[in-house]
C-alpha cells in the first residue's frame, strides 16, 4: 500500500553516463536498427533511453525515492511515462547528474478497481554546467482491488 | 546521421508512414529489453512470480511496447529531433501478441518548425494497448 509520507521525498543525486554501446544495445531491444547500426561516438539516444537510469541509481544509496512509496507489487502498475528534452536528446559521451523526487500523490475513484492511488516521480538530468538536459516523469498507479486482466 | 530526414514542409497529416506490425512479441524480446533497460521486475519473466501476482503468465514490459512505438516515429523523423515523448498504457501485452503501431500528425507549428504526433499500438484483438504523444523539432537535420 502506498506510503503517503513519501510525497516530497528527494533521492540522492546520481551520475549517469550516456554510453555508445549501451545506446546500441537499447536501440536493438526497441528494434531501432537504424540507431543500433549507425552508433558513432556521438550516437543519439532513443526517446525512452533514460529509463536505463536503473543501472546508475542502484549504485548510489538513497538515489531512488520510489522505494519509499511502497507501492504494492500485485496491485501497482506503470500508468504513464514522459520524457522532455530541453534541447537535443542526450548523446553518447555525455555525463549527466540526475535527481529524483516524489512530486505528487492523488486518488481517483474507479467503479471496477476501487480507489486508484496515483504517484508521480520526476527525475531531472543536468549536465556538468548545471543545465537541465532532460526531465523524466513516471506515473504509477495502485488499484484498490487486484487488476482484472483479460 | 547520414540518411536524409523529411523537412518540416514534407511532414503533413495524411503523409504518415504505414503502420508497423511487431510480433509476435516473444519472451526473448522481453528478456532482451529487460537486460538492456535494467528493469528486472520478475513479473515479466518469472512464471511463478507472475502467477502469484495474479497473472496467468509473465506479461510484457510496458516500456518495451512504448519503446517500439517511439521507434515507428524516429525511423521517420529522426531520434535526434525528438523533444518530448509521453506514453500511457491501456492494456497489458502478453508474449505471443503482435502489436501494430501507427501515428498521425496532430498539429504543426510553422514558426518553430515543430510537429506533434499522436501514436498508438493496437493488439491482435483490435484493442489499443498504448497511446503516445511526441513532439519533434524539424528546424534542423532535414
Amino acid at each position: 500500500m502506498v506510503s503517503r509520507s513519501a510525497e516530497g521525498a528527494e533521492g540522492t543525486p546520481f551520475e549517469i553516463v550516456v554510453e555508445q554501446g549501451k545506446i546500441a544495445e537499447f536501440a536493438r531491444a526497441v528494434q531501432a536498427h537504424d540507431l543500433a547500426e549507425h552508433h558513432g561516438a556521438d550516437a543519439v539516444s532513443p526517446p525512452t533511453f533514460l529509463t536505463t537510469q536503473f543501472f546508475w541509481e542502484e549504485r548510489v544509496d538513497g538515489a531512488n525515492p520510489w522505494s519509499l512509496v511502497e507501492m504494492s507489487q500485485e496491485r501497482g502498475m506503470h500508468a504513464e511515462q514522459a520524457y522532455v528534452f530541453h534541447g537535443p536528446p542526450p548523446q553518447a559521451g555525455e555525463r549527466l547528474v540526475a535527481t529524483s523526487r516524489v512530486t505528487r500523490m492523488w486518488d481517483k475513484e474507479s467503479r471496477s478497481a476501487g480507489t486508484l492511488t496515483f504517484v508521480e516521480m520526476v527525475t531531472e538530468f543536468r549536465d556538468a554546467a548545471g543545465t537541465l538536459r532532460a526531465t523524466a516523469t513516471l506515473t504509477g498507479v495502485e488499484t484498490g482491488k487486484p487488476p482484472e486482466v483479460a | 546521421m547520414s540518411r536524409s530526414l523529411p523537412a518540416f514542409d514534407a511532414v503533413q497529416p495524411g503523409g504518415e508512414p504505414p503502420a508497423w506490425a511487431v510480433g509476435p512479441i516473444s519472451r526473448t524480446d522481453i528478456v532482451r529489453y529487460q537486460g538492456a533497460s535494467g528493469d528486472f521486475n520478475p513479473v515479466h519473466h518469472d512464471e511463478g512470480f507472475a502467477r502469484a501476482s495474479g497473472f496467468d503468465a509473465p506479461l510484457g514490459v510496458g516500456m518495451l511496447t512504448a519503446g517500439l512505438m517511439t521507434t515507428w516515429a524516429t525511423r521517420w523523423l529522426g531520434a535526434e529531433r525528438v523533444r518530448s515523448t509521453r506514453v500511457r498504457w491501456k492494456k497489458p501485452v502478453f508474449p505471443g501478441t503482435t502489436v501494430t503501431f501507427s501515428g498521425t500528425v496532430a498539429s504543426r507549428d510553422a514558426e518553430a518548425a515543430r510537429v506533434d504526433l499522436e501514436l498508438q499500438g493496437v493488439d491482435d484483438a483490435g484493442d489499443v494497448v498504448v497511446l503516445g504523444w511526441m513532439t519533434f523539432d524539424l528546424s534542423e537535420g532535414a
